[in-house]
């Protein structure tokens, strides 16, 4: 009775397939391994992602491929068919297997205990479950791949349209930037026109005071002039009234000696 | 008579003969330990990317796995199932 470390961890491991539960939890390990990643293959998975890691990691992943390799009854790869085929035929395989079992008892390779019925029984099970319970389970599964992929794309074509929009944006301030020639020369213009303005103003201020102080000058001799006219008439009245002519002609004679003085004077003034 | 590529380093299983198969094991076997794991490495995402790793796979994935797992504990435990057998002469 001489169990080595092996053949115990072999019994356990053994014992553990036989006694393979039945309830939901392979299901949902299988229908997780088949669909994503899997607790099978997790953390491997990450080993065979580091592929991104080299120098084409830029490069869009190639898509999964639709179907697996397939098998036939769930455990036999149809390659094994597919090999004997051209030799025996159809039946070739499940002869195969016939033989390999009946050997394989008769030589008690394989002994039949009370683990046989728990074997045959825990298979039973699982197989119906597979059966009844495979397809709804593989559609629940492609739906959540599904709402995964939808999200990503979502997000994908959001990133799209923002950047599309972005270009369209920028094209046109492409085509903007054309005018700014034109913005600026209606700038010089502006420019220019204010200058011309001020120029104007200007001239005409310096026209305006130029002719305020002429003016003052002529309005200056004007007003001397007619003081001068005005004190030489009053004077003249003065005195003319002052000799008290007594008749007419005396005034006559005044204004006629006056006349000639004027005319005199004038003679002497155009010389 | 289907004539195989090149030299015998570089034939896969299918590809060898009869003749060169112990030579093609002996090739082929890990010399380190490093090359042993490679090998389990490189076997283990073959079966992932062709069984597993699909868009819609089927049982036979996980089954298989769970179909040779049994094979081999039943391979390993088997000195003792020995003590379970019916007859005593085969």
């Amino acid at each position: 009775m001489s169990f080595n470390i092996l053949q115990t961890c072999a019994r356990l491991h053994y014992a553990f397939c036989a006694y393979l539960p039945s309830h939901v939890c392979p299901l949902l390990v299988t229908a997780n391994a088949l669909k994503s990643s899997g607790p099978l293959g997790a953390g491997l998975v990450q080993a065979s992602r580091s592929l991104q890691t080299s120098s084409q990691s830029l490069a869009p992943v190639p898509p999964l491929p639709e179907k697996g390799g397939k098998t036939r009854h769930g455990i036999i790869p149809e390659e094994l068919f597919q090999f004997l085929y051209p030799k025996t035929g159809v039946t070739g395989p499940y002869m195969l297997g016939t033989g390999l079992l009946v050997y394989m008892l008769s030589k008690e390779i394989y002994v039949i205990n009370h683990e046989t019925f728990v074997a045959a029984s825990i298979g039973g099970v699982f197989i119906y479950a597979v059966k009844k319970f495979g397809p709804q389970v593989a559609a629940f599964a492609d739906k959540l791949n599904e709402e995964k992929v939808a999200k990503a794309q979502e997000v994908k074509d959001l990133a799209m349209t923002s950047l599309t929009q972005a270009i369209e944006e920028e094209k046109k301030e492409q085509w903007r930037v054309e005018g700014r020639s034109m913005l600026f020369d209606a700038k010089r213009n502006n420019v220019a026109m204010i200058l011309e303005t001020n120029y104007r103003e200007r001239l005409h201020m310096v026209t305006n005071e130029v002719k305020r102080r002429l003016d003052y000058q002529i309005a200056l001799q004007d007003l001397h002039r007619r003081m001068e006219q005005e004190h030489m008439v009053n004077w003249v009245e003065k005195s003319v009234i002052g000799q008290h002519h007594t008749s007419k002609e005396s005034i006559a004679k005044c204004i006629t000696d006056l006349k000639a003085l004027a005319k005199a004077t004038q003679a002497k003034a155009t010389v | 008579m289907l004539c195989f590529p090149g030299a015998l380093t570089q034939r896969r299983l299918g590809q060898v003969t009869l003749r060169e198969l112990p030579d093609w094991l002996v090739l082929k076997s890990p010399r380190r330990p490093r090359d042993a794991i490679d090998m389990v490495q490189r076997g283990w995402q073959w079966y992932y990317r062709r069984y597993i790793d699909v868009k819609k796979g089927g049982v036979g994935g996980v089954a298989m796995l769970l179909a040779g797992y049994c094979v081999l504990s039943y391979v390993w435990t088997y000195p003792h199932l020995k003590r379970d057998r019916w007859r005593k002469y085969h």
